[in-house]
């Protein structure tokens, strides 16, 4: 098989199976005060205190949550929240429509039961907001946004934010900033502390750990109400006896990451690059989306090094996919979704692109198991797939006008 | 072969891909998701279009270790079935959007796809039998299907199995027991997919809005009631009719005949209704090409019932069919297939333009 969907999940680090089973052997409540206790709260401080240096963070600014969706919640709605009840007036959630469904679905929520109002920020044609256009937007009543929310790079087309220079225009109004840098995390140079953010998001399957684990950075200084109500753990934010395994395979991952994004980077940008060359030589009327990630964003490539989003004209993702996945291949046509549904995405249709040419895509995500063998395969693969695919899709068109003749 | 099963998450299609596995093709499973706002859970008697439905239709496919997609069909739906669905209501008709739906999407969008991908045939679970090309009816007598399969071509029936056509239901769910599935339990679906709660008048009066026209008695001429849209009556109703007065002598009357143009529905005794010669057209023939008329044919008027029998005939290239009985409940729109005399075996298919 060759695995080419590292955006919907990547392969777990063996030294994080070793750091969860480690930590899954001892037992103790890292709530109880005796010595199990003590031990396994030292387990989740020290895995804290990593992740935190890993990530420009202090620790107190590291919640465990269980994944990126629960984070973005927590991050969203309780800004939301706790900037509403201070002023009723700020109701309005500033926010690109590209976001994951995590922070879109939310802010929708708000919008369709606390009163909040959203205020869509305009993108480029990579998918990416600009500092002045988020200025404008605060522009129109700066006394009635709650907060900002964009996340740091796209996981479907991989466009990067300029996060910094959006939390700094945020700030001069004293608004806060929310991202979600689920993807970011591992190529990009992701400091909490330089970017500015007030709170961040964090998956950890997406780097190597394992699903059920992520963190919301968040500022000492951002109010915000918690979703759940319990034990008082964290901060009082996310109470609950702590996951001790979680959290210590998190670290282990963050590391990883972290200790690796400049080789990573380097490798998987190569092996895109050479993917979309040789995919495109391989097949035509193929295009990359996005942002060629030639230029740099806050000191780290414009567009995420392992993304290749393509647009393959003439057929239908849908079909491609299944005919990869029968010849070995394993990619994807947008973000992972639990229904098997695959719809256009609504990125590509934030995009402005049509219903149709948005069907056509195809994602292909690299990781840190990916070699030159892997970019062989899909290559090999990828010319009688296409072919197949734009049979189907000509039949299909040839019905439907023969149905409306 | 290479063989695409579409599962819609019920029992019936799950044992059709299980004995396409069995039969020792290789076989892909795909749920077609129809619905533009697919509920996530099942209500009613629906066996297709919910969230839990493609993931029943899933787990089978796990069960039988077979790869599973999930294809949206969704815009064809809306176009191919749900608009036309509407559009004959509108003109007065009374559609049938299961057929359409195997004519259009099943055995065409899908079939198409599959045919350009690779795949040698589609399978699906319904109740027919398949013999030299010639479309049998099932064993089973209550669930036979081919009423709603004989507006399928030649062309289309070539590449398509039917795993069930020897088994009765009974038999359907037995094996689906026997192999531990859930779906084995899973009740039949009737109604139609895309009106959830049943409420076919409700789902018409919503989607084609307000119309109001007059009820008027056919053989006095006079205007005997009011109402809202027309797509509420069939010709052939009784109850519902709120009429102002009893008819001269009393009797029960009948919806007769709808005329969209006017909104004017047209009520009158029951032997009004009585239907002897059946005009149609969009003739399809089955196994290619027609059978030799004039011929004595069992015809079915609609999906469940609604045997007759009659002789049939081209003239100036339409269906003539005139029925040895007068009978009731026939109306514009509706399918009528040709069966043998002996009613083993479809002829061919029409649409009914006229029935008098």
């Amino acid at each position: 098989m060759t695995y080419l969907d590292h955006a919907a999940t990547t392969p777990v680090l063996p030294q994080v199976v070793e750091a969860v089973a480690a930590a899954l052997r001892q037992t103790g409540n890292a709530s109880s005060l005796h010595a199990a206790g003590r031990a396994a709260r030292r387990r989740v401080e020290e895995a804290r205190e990593g992740i935190a240096e890993d990530l420009g963070a202090r620790p107190s600014e590291v919640l465990f949550t269980s994944g990126g969706t629960e984070a973005d919640n927590l991050a969203v709605q309780g800004l939301f929240r706790a900037r509403r009840a201070a002023d009723p007036g700020r109701r309005r959630i500033l926010v690109p429509a590209l976001e994951h469904h995590a922070v879109l679905d939310t802010v929708e929520h708000l919008a369709a039961h606390e009163g909040a109002e959203i205020g869509w920020l305009e993108v480029d044609d990579f998918g990416r907001v600009h500092a002045d256009t988020l200025a404008a937007a605060i522009a129109e009543n700066p006394g009635d946004v709650a907060l900002v929310t964009v996340m740091w790079a796209n996981n479907e087309i991989g466009t990067v934010n300029p996060v910094r220079e959006l939390a700094e225009v945020a700030h001069r109004h004293g608004i806060p900033l929310h991202t979600d840098a689920v993807q970011a995390v591992g190529t990009l140079p992701v400091h909490f502390a330089r970017s500015g953010a007030d709170a961040l998001s964090v998956s950890g399957h997406k780097i190597g750990g394992t699903v059920g684990t992520g963190l919301l950075l968040l500022r000492r200084e951002a109010a915000v109400r918690p979703l759940a109500f319990g034990g008082g753990q964290e901060r009082g934010l996310r109470p609950g006896t702590l996951d001790v395994a979680g959290a210590a395979g998190l670290a282990v991952a963050v590391h990883d990451a972290v200790m690796h994004r400049d080789e990573r980077v380097a490798t998987l940008s190569a092996l895109r690059d050479d993917l979309v060359r040789r995919v495109s030589a391989a097949v035509g009327g193929v295009r990359l989306t996005g942002d060629s990630g030639g230029s740099v964003v806050d000191g780290g490539p414009s567009r995420l090094p392992g993304n290749a989003h393509l647009l393959v004209a003439g057929c239908e993702g849908d079909s491609l996919l299944m005919l990869l996945d029968a010849a070995g291949v394993e990619c994807s046509t947008g973000s992972a979704c639990t229904a098997g549904v695959s719809r256009p995405s609504h990125v590509l249709l934030g995009l402005g692109m049509a219903e149709r040419e948005a069907r056509g895509a195809l994602r292909v995500t690299l990781g840190h198991t990916s070699t030159s063998s892997d970019v062989d395969a899909l290559v090999a693969a990828i010319a009688p797939a296409v072919s197949r695919a734009r049979d189907a899709a000509a039949a299909a068109a040839r019905r439907a006008a023969a149905v409306t003749r | 072969m290479r063989v695409l099963a579409a599962m819609s998450g019920g029992v019936d299609s799950a044992v059709a891909a299980a004995l396409a596995v069995d039969a020792g093709h290789d076989v892909t499973g795909v749920h077609l998701a129809l619905s533009r706002n697919p509920g996530t859970l099942r209500t009613g008697s629906r066996g297709c279009c919910t969230v839990e439905d493609a993931f029943d239709a899933r787990r089978v496919a796990d069960r039988l270790g077979i790869p599973f997609y999930v294809w949206d069909f969704s815009e064809e739906f809306a176009e191919d079935v749900v608009a036309d669905f509407l559009s004959e209501y509108a003109a007065g008709r009374t559609p049938n959007p299961c057929l359409r739906c195997n004519e259009k999407i099943k055995f065409a969008a899908l079939l198409d796809r599959a045919l350009a991908l690779g795949f040698d045939a589609v399978a699906t679970g319904h109740h027919v039998r398949l013999v030299d090309g010639v479309l049998h009816r099932s064993v089973d007598a209550a669930k036979d299907q081919s009423y709603v399969l004989a507006v399928l071509t030649a062309d289309q029936l070539r590449h398509t199995v039917f795993p069930l056509g020897e088994l009765t239901k009974a038999q359907v769910r037995a094996i689906a027991a026997e192999r531990g599935w859930a779906v084995a339990a899973k009740p039949d679906s009737y109604d139609i997919c895309f009106i959830p709660d049943g409420d076919t008048r409700g789902y018409l009066a919503e989607k084609l809005g307000r119309q109001p026209g007059t009820v008027v008695d056919g053989v006095s001429g006079e205007v005997v009631a009011e109402h809202d849209g027309w797509y509420g009556y069939t010709v052939g109703q009784r109850r519902g009719l709120h009429l102002s007065r009893p008819a001269p002598d009393g009797r029960p009357r009948y919806v007769l005949g709808i005329e969209p143009v006017s909104g004017t529905v047209t009520v009158g005794p029951a032997d009004g209704l009585d239907v002897t010669v059946i005009t149609g057209d969009r003739l399809v023939w089955s196994t290619g090409r027609p059978p030799g008329f004039p011929l004595r044919t069992v015809a079915q008027l609609r999906a469940h019932g609604g045997q007759v029998t009659g002789s049939a005939d081209l003239v100036d290239g339409r269906l003539r069919l005139v029925l040895d009985a007068p009978t009731r409940g026939v109306a514009p729109g509706q399918t009528v297939v040709l069966y043998d005399r002996d009613d083993r075996y479809v002829l061919g298919a029409a649409t009914i333009v006229r029935a008098a």
